[in-house]
């Protein structure tokens, strides 16, 4: 009965996104009719805007319940193979979407440790966590430490590091949120950011995890239908072969040729040298700060007075204005000002970094660190992965443990997907800016380099160092999120396709915000109120209290976001180094080994999370410390030292505290089989 | 409840097939990761292979060894008589 009914439910969903679908590719070609009929960039990139928001919202109010199993884990009932969808819109966030190909074009090889990572955690996530984890059936992550380490104080700990985790990933996402909404509809970021916000209320809110898995699902259809367009496009331009995927490898050939040629290039290098003689004159004023200063400021000051008394027009008064108010007030601010300019020029005077190279480096010994570096962020990437509370929880959703195991697959395939193809993309758009924009006059570039040049100076500009009239490879500065917003355009698709890509990006940062934001407010509601503080608490209040408390949380993470802390790539590291070094150790040994403890896995955890956290913060420049690093370990790859940590800890204090008493074992046997006859039963209602 | 010397038996064949599956997964990443530079000089339809497999090819290792467990493990609970009733 139950199996069918089941079977039934499967086929509607199939039907239901199947129809879906089609009514999506019919909305962006009718779209791209009113285009060709004289439909402005700008309604079109609102009406991409408010279509897929208010398609969420739709969704989400659809979805609303008061149920607390379908609030909470939408009832049990998805599908493998919706529930890998949704996992793959929920993991994939704005930094997988729309920087992951930049980051990719700029780092080569290197970049490829993010490939890696966020895909091979997978592989832990289904032979040593989600089985287990679906069959103990609760609510929580933290649900599993409460009940195997027997208490409140495992849970709370858990509980610490969940918000924590989350809370740091959540503003990197609804930072990326209000970048895409400013972007494209030219509304200011605070207001973006809050535009955003409402579509992910709209939809959590309402209908908790039922409602976000739903729009996951559709959210994930939308980002990579937007993903794959562009791409197979440019392929189909460079290559013939609409599978990029399949054939960049001789792309890629034709990249590296081109890097030798460029680096052998006698005016190329001259170009390389007026940006090292640049570095070295930062270097000096650096140097001398306080005599340098004066001097800047002054010879600013001075300009403008020229100006003013000479008969130029307005405008070069108004920028030697401007130029004169941007100065940095003080000395830090000028001696950040020029570290930054100083390490800019020094990376324009090197040869391009050969893409293709595994550790590039100028000697063996920093060939060595930068490998060692490779392996330790593949190795925190990983295991962050299979320890992200919002990722994990995604599989107590399932209808059973063998579709659990089933949706591990779905969800790493449907990764796969946008996953092999980021890099293809970056070699791609890598190939085009080399042959077919750099060694150009300046007059004959691309039109989509002269847009976006005016666009956003920050995504990409153009400057004639030298004076010749001719693009040089050092006088084009890029920024990472040029790579996929510009692609449309280098393939020399209609703007809607641009729309549409921007619509991805913003379906990317939504599904990632949802998720998180509820794993934030279930650790609040159900482990805090309900577990903790009153037990007693019957299902209506505990949905409310839940459903206030991410009202709450969301608008807390908005604010924080507003403030702009940091940089989006540090804050998604971090919170990967978190969540590996307080969760892995104590999930894994919970399940596999019968002797760990409760202070073990208490010990544990705070020690994990501990070394993590210092070597983070005594490393990472944004704190100002700077000391010495370990073996020469970046402070990106943080949780290298605090996983290993946290299994000693949990290890040796299990050891020395009595065994867990009958009953825990008991639990660990039951987790261990999807099903055993006369066994006990572990399942919230 | 007591479990009996078959459900041990499920227990450990699982812990086993985890065990090969993870080294899998480790040579794949850490081992070929590790040894990235030799391996650049191997061509592979015009990628150096250490460029191939961290772009492509551990993926697709990846989705496999998924694939085989969640398969692999079906079998397994029904042999044992372990899958879940409904």
């Amino acid at each position: 009965m139950a199996a069918t009914s089941q079977q039934t439910f499967n086929q509607q969903l199939k039907k239901y996104y199947a129809f879906y679908t089609g009514g999506f590719i019919l909305f962006v070609i009718l779209l791209a009719i009113a285009e060709q009929m004289g439909l402005p960039r700008k309604a079109i990139g609102y009406v991409f805007l408010f279509a897929t928001i208010g398609l969420y919202a739709g969704i989400g109010v659809m979805s609303r319940t008061a149920d607390i199993a379908e609030y909470y884990v939408a009832g049990r009932r998805v599908p493998a193979f919706f529930n890998g969808m949704a996992t793959g819109a929920d993991w994939m966030s704005a930094a997988s979407f729309i920087g992951m190909a930049g980051g990719l074009y700029v780092a080569g090889f290197d970049g490829l440790a993010f490939i890696m990572g966020w895909t091979g955690g997978y592989v832990l996530v289904a032979l040593l966590l989600a089985p287990y984890l679906r069959k103990f059936g609760q609510f929580t992550i933290p649900d599993f430490l409460g009940a195997r380490y027997d208490g409140n104080f495992p849970r709370a700990v858990g509980m610490f590091a969940a918000i924590l985790a989350s809370f740091v990933y959540v503003v990197a996402q609804i930072y990326g949120v209000g970048l895409i909404t400013s972007r494209f509809t030219g509304v200011e970021f605070g207001i973006g950011v809050f535009l955003g916000l409402a579509g992910i209320l709209v939809c959590s809110f309402l209908g908790g995890m039922r409602a976000v898995t739903w729009t996951q699902v559709a959210q994930y259809i939308i980002l990579i239908i937007a993903y794959m367009i562009p791409v197979v496009w440019l392929s189909l331009n460079i290559t013939g072969v609409p599978v990029p995927q399949a054939v960049y490898g001789k792309v890629l050939e034709r990249v590296t040729e081109r890097e030798k040629q460029l680096t052998a290039d006698p005016v190329e290098q001259q170009v390389r040298d007026i940006f090292k003689q640049r570095a070295e004159a930062v270097d000096a004023k650096l140097k001398d700060l306080q005599a340098s200063y004066d001097s800047d400021k002054a010879a600013l000051a001075k300009k403008l007075d020229d100006l003013k008394a000479s008969a130029v027009p307005e405008p070069e008064i108004l920028a030697a204005q401007t130029a004169l108010d941007d100065f940095p007030k003080n000395l830090d601010a000028y001696q950040a000002k020029l570290t930054v300019d100083k390490a800019t020029a020094t990376a324009k005077s090197a040869p391009p970094k050969p893409h293709a190279t595994p550790f590039p480096g100028k000697d063996e010994h920093a060939r060595d660190v930068a490998r060692r570096n490779f392996l330790a962020l593949v190795f925190c990437l990983m295991v962050g992965t299979a320890a992200l509370p919002h990722i994990l929880m995604r599989y107590y959703t399932t209808p059973s443990v063998s579709e659990a195991r089933k949706s591990v697959f779905w969800s790493l395939f449907f990764i796969f997907l946008l996953y092999f193809t980021a890099p293809a993309l970056a070699v791609l758009v890598k190939f085009e800016i080399y042959t077919n924009v750099v060694g150009l006059h300046f007059d004959h570039l691309p039109a989509w380099v002269q847009s976006w040049s005016q666009v956003d100076k920050t995504l990409l500009s153009i400057v004639d160092v030298n004076g010749d009239g001719i693009l040089q490879l050092p006088e084009l500065t890029l920024g990472q999120d040029i790579v996929v917003l510009a692609t449309p355009e280098i393939a020399g698709l209609p703007y809607v396709i641009s729309g549409l890509v921007a619509a991805g990006g913003l379906a990317a940062a939504l599904s990632t915000a949802d998720g998180l934001l509820l794993t934030i407010a279930n650790a609040l509601s159900h482990d805090l109120y309900y577990k903790m503080l009153d037990p007693s608490a019957s299902t209506q209040r505990r949905v409310t209290i839940s459903k206030v408390l991410l009202l709450f949380v969301a608008l807390i993470a908005a604010y924080v976001t507003s403030l702009k802390p940091g940089n989006i790539l540090f804050l998604v590291s971090a919170a990967f180094s978190i969540a590996a070094a307080a969760f892995f150790p104590a999930l894994v040994l919970g399940i596999f080994w019968k002797r760990a403890t409760k202070w073990g896995a208490v010990v544990g955890m705070v020690v994990g999370l501990g070394v993590c956290l210092y070597y983070m913060v005594t490393r990472y420049p944004f704190f100002g410390i700077n000391a010495a690093k370990w073996w020469e370990i970046d402070p990106i790859s943080s949780a290298i030292f605090g996983v290993p940590a946290g299994f000693i800890a949990i290890v040796v204090v299990s050891l020395i505290t009595p065994q867990p008493k009958r009953q825990l074992q008991e639990l660990v046997e039951h987790v261990r089989y999807p099903h055993l006859r006369g066994d006990i039963d572990t399942r919230a209602t | 409840m007591e479990l009996s010397a078959k459900h041990r038996e499920y227990w450990r064949r699982n812990l086993a097939l985890t065990g090969v599956l993870l080294a899998i997964w480790f040579v794949v990443t850490f081992v070929l990761g590790y040894f990235a530079i030799p391996l650049a000089e191997v061509n592979f339809f015009g990628w150096p292979l250490s460029f191939y497999m961290a772009a492509q090819g551990s993926l697709i290792i990846y989705v496999l060894i998924i694939w085989f467990y969640a398969r692999r493990m079906g079998k397994l609970d029904q042999e044992y008589d372990v899958a879940e009733g409904d």
